[in-house]
C-alpha cells in the first residue's frame, strides 16, 4: 500500500523529493548488520549449544545422540579441565601483571619532554600491531637454548626456556608482555597527560615528596584508563590460542583454548567441546560485560 | 609547570631519557633480529656469540619463493656459469632449485599464502568497514530502541574466543562446502570485524556536526545525498583508519585460518609456522617470510599513530 503511495507521487513532488524516510534509512542501515552478525556468529552459537548436549563426534558418520548435561557434568568433573583453567588463570595473572608493571612504567619514563617522543612511542607500540602467530614463531629462536640470543644477552649459558615444563609458561607470559606491553602504555600515557597540571604544582607547593604526589594525585587519576586496560587484556589472555600452541607444546602451557582446540579438532569430541565452548563462552560473556560496564562509565567522565 | 625545576629533577630526566632509550632497544631487539636474520648467509644465523656485521644476502628471499632440494654433487662450472643469478645463490648454499619437466621453476608455499592473506584481508575489510559505517551513521544519528544493548550485543560477538565460535562454523562450513574457501574466511573475518568497525566508527560519526547535514537538508538535499555526500567525505580519515585496523586485524588472524583451511585458501599466519617442521630449520627463510609479512603492518602502525589509541580502545578513548 505505502509503496504504491510512493510510486504513484509525481516525481516532482516534495515528498518523493526527500526520498526515504529518516526511520526507513534507520532501518536500512542498521538491520543488515545486525541480522549478519545474527547469522554468522549467534546461529552458530545456537547450533553448537544443540550439539553441547549429545555425543557427537564429527569424525564419523554416527548419528548424535542426545545425552542431557552429560558432558557438562564430566568437564566440571575433570580434574584435567580443572587444570587447563588453573594454568589459564596462572598465565592471565603473570601476563596480565607484567603487562601492567611494564607498560605503565615505560609510560611514566615517557611522560615528559624527550627529543622525538611521537617516533619513540609509536616505535614502542609496534610489538602489538604484529602476528602473534608468526612473531611468537620467532621467538622459538630467540628463547633457542644454545643459540638463541636471550640466553647470550643475559649470560645464561644454556638455559632451557621452553623445554623445561616449568619454565615454559613463563616464557610464553614473556613474550606475551613484549607484545601488550605496549597497549597497556599507550592508554595508560592517554591518562597521564589527562591529569591536570595545576595539581602537581599545588603539590609542589605543599612540598609534598614524590612518593605522595604519585599515590595521592597520579595513581588515582589514572586507575580508571589503567582498569580498562587491565580488564581488556585479561579478557584477551584468557583467550590465549596462539602464541601458547605456537612456542610449546608443554602440557603446562595447555590453556583452555588449547584443551578446546584439541577437544574438537584433534580428538573430535565434537559434543563434549562444545559443551566446554559454552562453559568458556559464559566466563568470557561476564568479562565482556564488565568491560563495557567500564568503558560507558569512563567515556562519560 | 612550577617556576624552578631543581637539579635532582633534571637529573631524573636525563636518567628518564636514557631509561626510555634502553626500554625502545629492547622491545625492537627481537624486531630487529627478524629483520637481520632475513638477510644473513644460513651458516651466520645461529652462531655463538650472534653474528651482528655480516654482508646482507638476498638468498634467504629466493629460497623463501622457490622450492628447493638438497645438491647431491656441487654443479658443474658450466652449469653454475650459465645459472642466472637466484640460482647461484642457491647453489652456495648447497641446494638447487626444484624445475619441472619443461624447465620451470617450482614456487614454494609462500607466494599463494601471501596472495590468499591480501585477497582474504581486503575483501573482508572493504565489506566490514562499508557495512560498519552505514551502521555507525544509523546509530550516531537515529534513536534506536535498546541502543545500548544492541551495541553490547555487537561488540561482544567480537569479544567471543575465536575456538569457540570455530567449533559449529566447521561443522556448518563442511556441510555447505566452505571449508578451505576464500569465501570462507572472508565471512569470518568480516563478522569478526564489522562490529569493531561499528563501534570505531560510530566514534568518528559522533564527531561530525549534525548541523552539517541539517544545512544539506534545509537546500533541498535528501537523507542520503547528504550522507553520501556531506558525512561520508568528513568522516574518510576516521574510514581509512578503521579500515587499517580491520585489515591488520584479518592480516594477523591465526585461529580461524589454521582450522578452517588447510590448503587452498590458507593463509601466511598458519603456513609460516607449518614451515618449521622437525630437524633444524633454516632460520634465515622464516626470517625472510616473517620479515614480508611484518613489513605492510609496521609501514600502517606509523601511518595509524594519531589514531592508535582510539582503535584499540574500540572508540572509547580519544586524545
Amino acid at each position: 500500500m505505502a509503496t504504491t503511495m510512493i510510486t504513484t507521487l509525481d516525481r516532482s513532488s516534495r515528498a518523493a523529493a526527500r526520498g526515504l524516510s529518516d526511520i526507513s534509512i534507520r532501518n536500512l542501515f542498521i538491520i543488515p548488520t545486525v541480522l549478519f552478525l545474527i547469522v554468522f556468529n549467534i546461529f552458530p552459537l545456537i547450533y553448537s549449544l544443540g550439539y553441547s548436549f549429545t555425543d557427537f563426534r564429527a569424525s564419523t558418520n554416527a548419528p548424535a545422540n542426545f545425552v542431557g548435561l552429560q558432558n557438562y557434568r564430566d568437564l566440571l568433573n575433570d580434574p584435567y579441565v580443572w587444570s587447563n583453567f588453573a594454568i589459564t588463570a596462572k598465565y592471565v595473572i603473570i601476563s596480565v601483571a607484567g603487562q601492567l608493571l611494564v607498560g605503565f612504567g615505560v609510560a611514566m619514563l615517557l611522560n615528559r619532554d624527550i627529543p622525538l617522543k611521537g617516533l619513540l612511542t609509536t616505535l614502542l607500540l609496534l610489538p602489538m600491531m604484529l602476528s602473534m602467530a608468526v612473531v611468537g614463531l620467532f621467538w622459538k629462536l630467540l628463547y633457542d637454548p644454545s643459540f638463541g640470543i636471550i640466553n647470550y644477552a643475559l649470560g645464561l649459558g644454556t638455559f632451557e626456556w621452553l623445554s623445561d615444563p616449568k619454565m615454559a609458561l613463563y616464557a610464553v607470559a614473556l613474550t606475551d608482555i613484549w607484545m601488550w606491553s605496549p597497549f597497556v602504555m599507550l592508554l595508560s600515557l592517554a591518562g597521564l597527560s589527562a591529569v591536570p597540571k595545576h595539581l602537581y604544582e599545588a603539590a609542589a607547593i605543599d612540598r609534598a615528596g614524590p612518593f605522595y604526589t604519585f599515590f595521592r594525585i597520579t595513581l588515582p587519576l589514572v586507575a580508571p584508563i589503567l582498569m580498562i586496560a587491565v580488564i581488556f587484556r585479561t579478557m584477551e589472555a584468557f583467550k590465549t590460542f596462539d602464541l601458547a600452541y605456537i612456542l610449546t607444546s608443554q602440557p603446562t602451557t595447555e590453556l583452555i583454548s588449547i584443551r578446546l582446540y584439541k577437544m574438537a579438532f584433534q580428538e573430535w569430541q565434537t559434543g563434549r567441546s562444545c559443551a566446554l565452548a559454552y562453559i568458556v563462552l559464559i566466563m568470557v560473556l561476564a568479562i565482556t560485560n564488565i568491560y563495557v560496564k567500564y568503558l560507558n562509565k569512563v567515556k562519560e567522565r | 609547570m612550577a617556576a624552578v625545576r631543581t637539579s635532582s629533577e633534571i637529573g631524573f630526566n636525563r636518567v628518564a631519557i636514557v631509561a626510555i632509550l634502553v626500554v625502545t632497544l629492547i622491545f625492537l631487539a627481537p624486531i630487529y633480529w627478524i629483520a637481520s636474520t632475513a638477510f644473513k648467509p644460513r651458516n651466520l644465523a645461529t652462531t655463538i656469540p650472534p653474528t651482528v656485521v655480516f654482508q646482507p644476502e638476498i638468498s634467504p628471499f629466493v629460497k623463501l619463493f622457490t622450492k628447493r632440494s638438497q645438491l647431491r654433487s656441487p654443479p658443474t662450472p658450466e652449469e653454475y656459469a650459465a645459472a642466472p643469478w637466484w640460482e647461484r645463490v642457491v647453489f652456495d648454499g648447497g641446494e638447487k632449485i626444484v624445475r619441472d619437466g619443461k624447465g620451470q621453476v617450482q614456487w614454494s608455499g609462500y607466494p599463494s599464502r601471501f596472495l590468499n592473506s591480501l585477497i582474504i584481508a581486503i575483501t573482508s575489510t572493504v565489506l566490514a568497514v562499508g557495512m560498519g559505517t552505514f551502521t555507525a551513521y544509523g546509530f550516531s544519528r537515529f534513536k534506536v530502541k535498546g541502543e545500548a544493548d544492541l551495541l553490547f550485543f555487537i561488540l561482544s560477538t567480537r569479544m567471543l574466543p575465536p575456538v569457540v565460535v570455530a567449533i559449529p562454523m566447521f561443522l556448518m562450513y563442511r556441510a555447505v562446502g566452505l571449508n578451505d574457501s576464500h569465501i570462507g574466511l572472508i565471512i569470518l573475518y568480516t563478522a569478526f570485524n564489522l562490529s569493531f568497525s561499528v563501534w570505531l566508527m560510530k566514534g568518528f560519526m559522533d564527531e561530525i556536526p549534525k548541523e552539517y547535514e541539517e544545512a544539506a537538508l534545509v537546500d533541498g538535499y535528501t537523507r542520503m545525498e547528504a550522507f553520501f555526500k556531506i558525512v561520508l567525505p568528513e568522516a574518510a580519515t576516521g574510514i581509512a583508519a578503521t579500515a587499517v585496523f580491520c585489515f591488520i586485524t584479518a592480516w594477523n588472524e591465526y585461529a580461524f585460518a589454521l582450522i578452517m583451511t588447510n590448503r587452498r585458501a590458507q593463509t601466511a599466519p598458519p603456513f609460516i609456522p607449518s614451515q618449521v617442521g622437525s630437524g633444524l630449520p633454516d632460520w634465515t627463510v622464516i626470517a625472510a617470510g616473517t620479515f614480508l609479512f611484518l613489513l605492510p603492518v609496521a609501514i600502517f602502525t606509523f601511518l595509524l599513530r594519531n589514531h592508535l589509541l582510539r582503535g584499540m580502545s574500540f572508540g572509547a578513548i580519544r586524545k
